[in-house]
């Protein structure tokens, strides 16, 4: 069949809203965006653990330690389920390790900014894990079938990691004065890092287009941008502090809050490689890989070694 | 075996001890280890552990309270607020957590130890329930870190040549396990040591490693008198509480 037909014929499945799978035909741009999306996504789970692991050995509490660590631990089984699903469209997880050790592979930029604070554990699981599930729910019924049910899975454990985010801020904004500040001073520091991580605004993101026709998204950053900061700015009146934004105001005609202009300068510094903590989170994870070596050398060596043993016994 | 408990605080600390501080330690590898799935296993051994602790230190919590007629000991305090020389885990718990081979190691070692006391334990009025709990879990340990020991022994020559290592390097502390404090039960801790050697030296076996013979033991860990590093754990595990007293989070 001409390659035209085939892609009227995918573009139908898509609009008919039937998922596609692994082994289905498919354009090789829309393969490419989606291993880029997912293996990014892979990544940034894993990255993600370095900053909430950072407060790992200080959690205040037993509690919260055994909360903070069961936390990042899913955090690593979300990165498996999404290396699994960007494995089948054909790239091996070695691979694409490798490409993000180079740097050619991205991760979100929002784990290279420092957890300074035991605050900054609530203040990621509201903020950073909320901004992430509004994005994540729109991936639940994303075009592309693997993808899409890896996301269901993922999101039920990120919206438990929200609400326990939100309630370690409400208890610190009950406790004493140096407690809220902690609070407020967390806010403060991961509101704007949040708005960032939906991305560049519409009209200079250049994906989006395509990404919408293929229902790869389904919502465009700055729609998605707008739900948070509606969400937002209401559930911090529950905790009693503040987002750190004079331009925030609720506008009746639109139905939503108006917001301050994002640093985009900042942004796409961080992009490029100069936030605070870009440095650090790659070399945590090169040295984690490297220091490996010999273990997964070692278990394939024992591996080869027990299943010659079986063959001659057999 | 006795049903009948009378076993003092100072015992229910001395195993809850132990769970912290082993955990406390397995926690440095949270994200950083080998590979993604042994992350996550090892992570899963120190949530376990955390949960024995906290049983355990609650337990510990509700006698004190009983004994003192107040309410001011809870699983917190006991873990946070009490100083180097009022912890008596065991030396080999709080020792750095080295490479891959010496965590799996020192897991194992410590692991079948605790399967042998939990089985014993599980029959104790006081404990029987943390017991049973606990056995399962251990159950697991042992076996996902024996393998371990197996890969690591019998891979390749650079892996055998780490885990001999480590092994010359933990087995000085191996002894302090069974050298009875005064809260423990020597006849019984001397029944699990002849059934630990030989799990050990089975496994040993199989992974082409050697016992270290005429070692000297270092103790110390059960009467409060520790190695360096645990002073820095403490330092760094109970500094929010220290900081700020009497907060909540």
């Amino acid at each position: 069949m001409p390659v035209h037909h085939l892609e009227e014929t995918f573009q139908q499945t898509v609009d008919a809203e039937i998922k596609i799978e692994a082994k289905d035909w498919m354009p090789e741009a829309y393969r490419k965006t989606n291993l880029r999306q997912i293996s990014q996504h892979a990544h940034s789970e894993v990255v993600g653990m370095l900053p909430e692991g950072n407060w790992i050995t200080r959690a205040p509490s037993l509690k919260r330690k055994a909360i903070l660590i069961a936390k990042v631990q899913d955090e690593a089984g979300h990165g498996l389920y999404l290396y699994s699903a960007a494995e089948t469209l054909g790239m091996s997880r070695d691979q694409m390790i490798a490409d993000l050790h180079s740097g050619k592979a991205k991760y979100s930029s929002i784990f290279n900014y420092p957890t300074l604070t035991w605050a900054d554990m609530g203040a990621i699981g509201w903020l950073v894990d909320g901004a992430a599930i509004l994005n994540q729910v729109m991936l639940c019924r994303t075009s592309y079938g693997p993808y899409a049910r890896a996301m269901v899975r993922i999101c039920k454990e990120e919206s438990f990691h929200q609400r326990q985010g939100f309630e370690a801020l409400l208890v610190l904004s009950k406790g004493t004065q140096e407690q809220r500040a902690m609070c407020q001073d967390a806010i403060n520091r991961w509101w704007w890092p949040s708005l960032m991580m939906f991305g560049p605004r519409d009209s200079e993101s250049t994906n989006s287009d395509q990404s919408m026709k293929w229902k790869i998204k389904r919502k465009t950053n700055d729609e998605l941008r707008q739900n948070f900061v509606d969400m937002i700015a209401q559930q911090v009146k529950l905790l009693g502090m503040t987002l750190p934004d004079p331009d925030l105001k609720w506008n009746e005609a639109r139905g939503h809050y108006d917001f301050g202009e994002i640093n985009w300068d900042e942004f796409w510094n961080v992009v490029k490689g100069n936030g605070p903590c870009n440095r650090q989170r790659l070399q945590a994870r090169i040295n984690a890989h490297e220091e490996g070596a010999w273990v997964r050398e070692a278990a394939v060596a024992y591996a080869q070694k027990q299943s010659a043993k079986q063959k001659k016994v057999a | 075996m006795n049903t009948q408990s009378n076993l003092p605080v100072s015992y229910i600390l001395y195993l809850a001890d132990n769970n912290l501080i082993l955990a406390q330690r397995n926690s440095e590898w949270c994200g950083h280890g080998p590979i993604l799935e042994q992350d996550i296993a090892i992570t899963n051994i120190t949530l376990d552990l955390i949960g024995q602790a906290r049983m355990l230190y609650q337990l510990a919590a509700d006698i004190l309270n009983q004994q003192n007629g107040n309410q001011e000991a809870t699983e917190d305090t006991l873990a946070y607020l009490r100083d180097e020389r009022a912890f008596s885990n065991v030396l080999m718990v709080e020792l750095p957590k080295g490479n891959w081979g010496f965590t799996v190691l020192r897991q194992y070692l410590f692991s079948e130890f605790q399967y042998l006391l939990y089985k014993h334990l599980s029959a104790d009025a006081t404990l029987s329930a943390i017991a049973i709990k606990s056995l399962k879990e251990v159950t697991y340990h042992v076996q996902w870190s024996r393998e371990w020991v197996l890969r690591l022994g019998d891979g390749t020559s650079e892996s055998h040549q780490k885990m001999m290592d480590a092994v010359q390097d933990i087995w000085m502390y191996t002894g302090e396990l069974f050298d009875a404090a005064p809260f423990e039960d020597a006849p019984v801790l001397q029944q699990i040591q002849t059934v630990w050697q030989q799990r050990i030296a089975e496994t040993f076996e199989e992974a082409t490693l050697t016992i270290p013979e005429n070692v000297f033991i270092q103790k110390g860990g059960k009467n409060g008198i520790h190695t360096e590093h645990l002073g820095y754990m403490l330092a760094e595990m109970q500094y929010l509480q220290r900081m700020y007293p009497n907060a909540t989070w």
